[in-house]
């Protein structure tokens, strides 16, 4: 399906997650725009994949809105169409590489036809085409993530959200995700994306937003917080001495 | 005295002469089983993946009373069924009482529970692991069951090999709603029952041989099909 | 690909499954009979004979004489063949048969351990036998399930003034089990029962069982149409040519010579023996 009406900005106001008693994230508030890489970072345990999970839908907050466009848009399917998260350990069928890659394109209504020649294409540009019939699962690592990636980038959703996408894998493989990010950035995919590899994100952001026990603590262009951030705890984290 | 060894050799001179009454019979179990197994599982898949996916007020309740009805005894459905069939029940027009479609009816309603409890364990452990990534994918419902029921394939086949081998193993419903009629509704389990009875005992024993050698039989082309595709998956 | 495996599936369903087995314009006759007619051949032999000389199609269901009575009450079967006068009477009574004719009669006998513990062989009255059995408390196994067989065997204790039930588990065993199971038991516990001829030459599990007292009662058997009237769609036409041909000479006949390992357990209608020891 071509892109059509965008589901950008993204406005997050007063976003609360509690379990039980323990609040997990705490009144965070922000805006997203296209055309930036967005890096959420922070210690384990901040509260990033949480927050990220929420602003795709996959959890439900026990306070606050998460809107998306302007005007907001009401219909949530719509918005849900438009997005796709890539997650820290990629969850493949037991299938084969392509086969995954047509699944999702399937369920994402593309014609039977179209669906084998955008497959083929995402297979080509993640470098896996050689593999394409292998079961998905005896994949190494590094090629479940850049297919779990293909997948998305047959796809192609306006705002693909990356949950620590290249922890556990080793320097090539994590180049090559990242390398696949550039490209659906270039492409014009919003990039919404968490890490606690300061590396990472000196790499990839644009614009940090640093998250500490469940709070946003600053919002920033990237140069910005990588030279001068503002909260304490920002500082000790780029300084390598926050922990949790 | 009757021996093991007797009935192996009665099960050897059976199944090597290919005697006409066997065949039929060992056709008639294949037929009525596999009829049985075939449509509990076009009933019981989907109402399994429907239980493994769907939150509703009762379900408790329903999944105790869908995993007790795994260990339906077959003679109560057998009786029921009978009931039901019978020209003095209400579904006597049919004319079905006695017949192989009466033994298909009562076999399936004796598996299907069976298919659909293991199918709902299976899937929704399979959608705890799924979850998150169809929900990404803003998966409808009827897309999920069908994703989450071709990945569990391998376990599937597994289940249907159970809900087979329950109903080719079992003679209280067979017999009382098909009648052991020879010829026409006669099976393994309700020959080896009549054999007994008659104190035919080694010939018993070698029918009994017989059907476990279809059961192997059954079971090894299931899991050479299984695993040839499952090679083919791999390259 | 899923598709697919639904065709499949569906095209499985259709060719294994025929509905119109018994569309009502072209089926066979039903006849529901006791076990002891088939545990001896006789009826795989009539049969073949109806196959062979007449065009009359028949499926035969085989059950304990109770449940061959209720599946003619409910209308389930054309025909019943059974052996048990006063059910089969209160049957015509109540009008669940409109037609019943006699047919064949085998005959009962005492079987049991070759040992003969309780020296009955050769008496001439069951009474005398019955009591020494129970003087002797020698393991006597019933059929306990109103059969026939069982009602003829109440009788005779009836007759020898002993009430075996008072010692039910004990050395008198009520099985609740068709003929084959119950010789099954008595063959390996060595006890006595009461068997008819029909069952007693085709069972092929005697072990050191063997006959003591024969011919002790008659063991007659009718057959009697189901009533059209209660249950139209009784095939009457076919049920009246079968049970001509049966209790007609060419039926008879085969009757009085059918013989199993050496021995002519039935004799026809006419020549039925009336005796009771």
């Amino acid at each position: 399906m071509t892109i059509n009406k965008t589901i950008m900005p993204l406005n997050v106001k007063n976003l609360s997650y509690q379990i039980g008693n323990k609040k997990l994230i705490q009144d965070i508030e922000f805006s997203l725009v296209s055309g930036k890489k967005t890096v959420l970072l922070g210690p384990n345990g901040a509260g990033k994949s949480l927050t990220l999970r929420l602003c795709n839908g996959l959890l439900q907050p026990t306070s606050g809105s998460i809107n998306w466009g302007m005007p907001q848009i009401k219909n949530l399917n719509r918005i849900r169409h438009h997005q796709l998260m890539v997650f820290q350990r990629p969850v493949l069928l037991r299938r084969s590489v392509k086969s995954n890659i047509e699944h999702a394109l399937k369920l994402r209504r593309v014609p039977l036809g179209e669906r084998k020649s955008r497959a083929m294409l995402a297979l080509k540009k993640s470098g896996l085409e050689p593999l394409e019939n292998f079961p998905a699962r005896s994949l190494s690592g590094g090629e479940q993530q850049r297919l779990a990636l293909a997948r998305a980038w047959a796809i192609m959703p306006q705002v693909l959200f990356l949950d620590e996408p290249t922890n556990n894998l080793d320097p090539a493989a994590v180049r090559s995700v990242e390398d696949l990010i550039s490209s659906f950035h270039n492409s014009g995919t919003k990039i919404i994306m968490t890490t606690h590899d300061l590396a990472q994100a000196k790499r990839i952001a644009d614009e940090v937003l640093f998250i500490h026990n469940g709070k946003l603590l600053e919002q920033s262009k990237a140069e910005s917080f990588f030279l001068r951030p503002k909260s304490p705890e920002g500082l000790a984290f780029i300084s390598g001495e926050l922990l949790c | 005295m009757t021996s093991f060894a007797e009935g192996l050799s009665h099960a050897i001179e059976l199944i090597i002469s290919f005697d006409n009454d066997l065949i039929g019979i060992i056709a008639m179990s294949l037929k009525v089983s596999i009829s049985a197994v075939l449509i509990s599982c076009i009933i019981g898949f989907p109402i399994g993946a429907s239980l493994a996916l769907c939150k509703f007020r009762g379900r408790n309740l329903v999944l105790v009373i869908l995993n007790s009805f795994m260990g339906l005894p077959p003679v109560v459905v057998g009786l029921i069924v009978f009931l039901l069939l019978s020209r003095s029940g209400p579904f006597g027009v049919l004319g079905l009482l006695f017949t192989p479609t009466a033994m298909i009816i009562a076999q399936t309603i004796l598996i299907t529970p069976i298919i659909a409890a293991l199918t709902r364990q299976t899937i929704e452990d399979l959608w705890d692991e799924y979850s998150e990534y169809l929900k990404s994918l803003d998966s409808k419902k009827i897309d999920t069951m069908q994703t989450l029921l071709w990945d569990a394939r391998f376990s599937l086949v597994i289940i249907v090999l159970a809900g087979f081998g329950r109903a080719i193993a079992e003679v209280g419903a067979v017999m009382i709603v098909g009648g052991n009629i020879d010829n026409i509704t006669r099976v393994m389990t309700t020959a080896i029952a009549l054999e007994t009875s008659k104190g035919n005992l080694s010939i018993a024993l070698g029918l009994g041989i017989t059907l476990l050698f279809i059961a192997f039989a059954v079971n090894g082309v299931s899991q050479f099909i299984s695993s040839v595709l499952s090679k083919r998956a791999m390259l | 690909m899923l598709k697919y495996v639904y065709i499949i599936l569906y095209l499985f369903v259709f060719t294994f499954i025929n509905i119109n087995q018994t569309s009502a314009d072209n089926r066979p006759l039903v006849l529901a009979t006791t076990t002891s007619v088939d545990s001896s051949g006789l009826l795989k032999h009539l049969l073949s004979k109806v196959k062979e000389q007449t065009d009359i199609k028949i499926n035969v269901v085989v059950r304990g004489t109770g449940a061959v009575l209720n599946l003619g009450i409910r209308g389930d079967v054309d025909i019943v063949l059974t052996h048990d006068r006063n059910s089969e009477d209160s049957f015509v009574k109540n009008n669940h048969g409109s037609l019943i004719k006699d047919v064949m009669s085998s005959h009962y006998m005492i079987v049991g351990p070759d040992n003969d513990p309780a020296k009955i062989a050769g008496l001439l009255n069951v009474s005398t036998a019955f009591n020494l059995i129970a003087n002797t408390n020698t393991l006597f196994l019933s059929r306990g399930d109103n059969s026939g067989t069982h009602k003829t065997e109440i009788l005779f204790w009836n007759k020898s003034g002993v009430n075996p039930k008072l010692w039910s588990g004990k050395w008198y065993r009520e099985t609740g089990s068709g003929m084959g199971a119950t010789l099954n038991m008595a063959s390996v516990l060595g006890g006595y029962l009461i068997t008819e001829s029909g069952s007693w030459f085709s069972f092929g599990n005697r072990g050191k069982l063997t006959i003591l007292m024969d011919q002790i009662a008659p063991n007659p058997y009718r057959i009697i149409l189901v009533n059209p009237e209660k249950h139209p769609h009784v095939l009457v036409n076919d049920a009246l040519s079968f049970i001509n041909w049966l209790t007609g000479p060419i039926g008879q006949n085969i009757i009085d010579n059918y013989e199993v390992n050496g021995n002519k357990p039935y004799s026809s209608a006419s020549k039925i023996k009336t005796i009771f020891r």
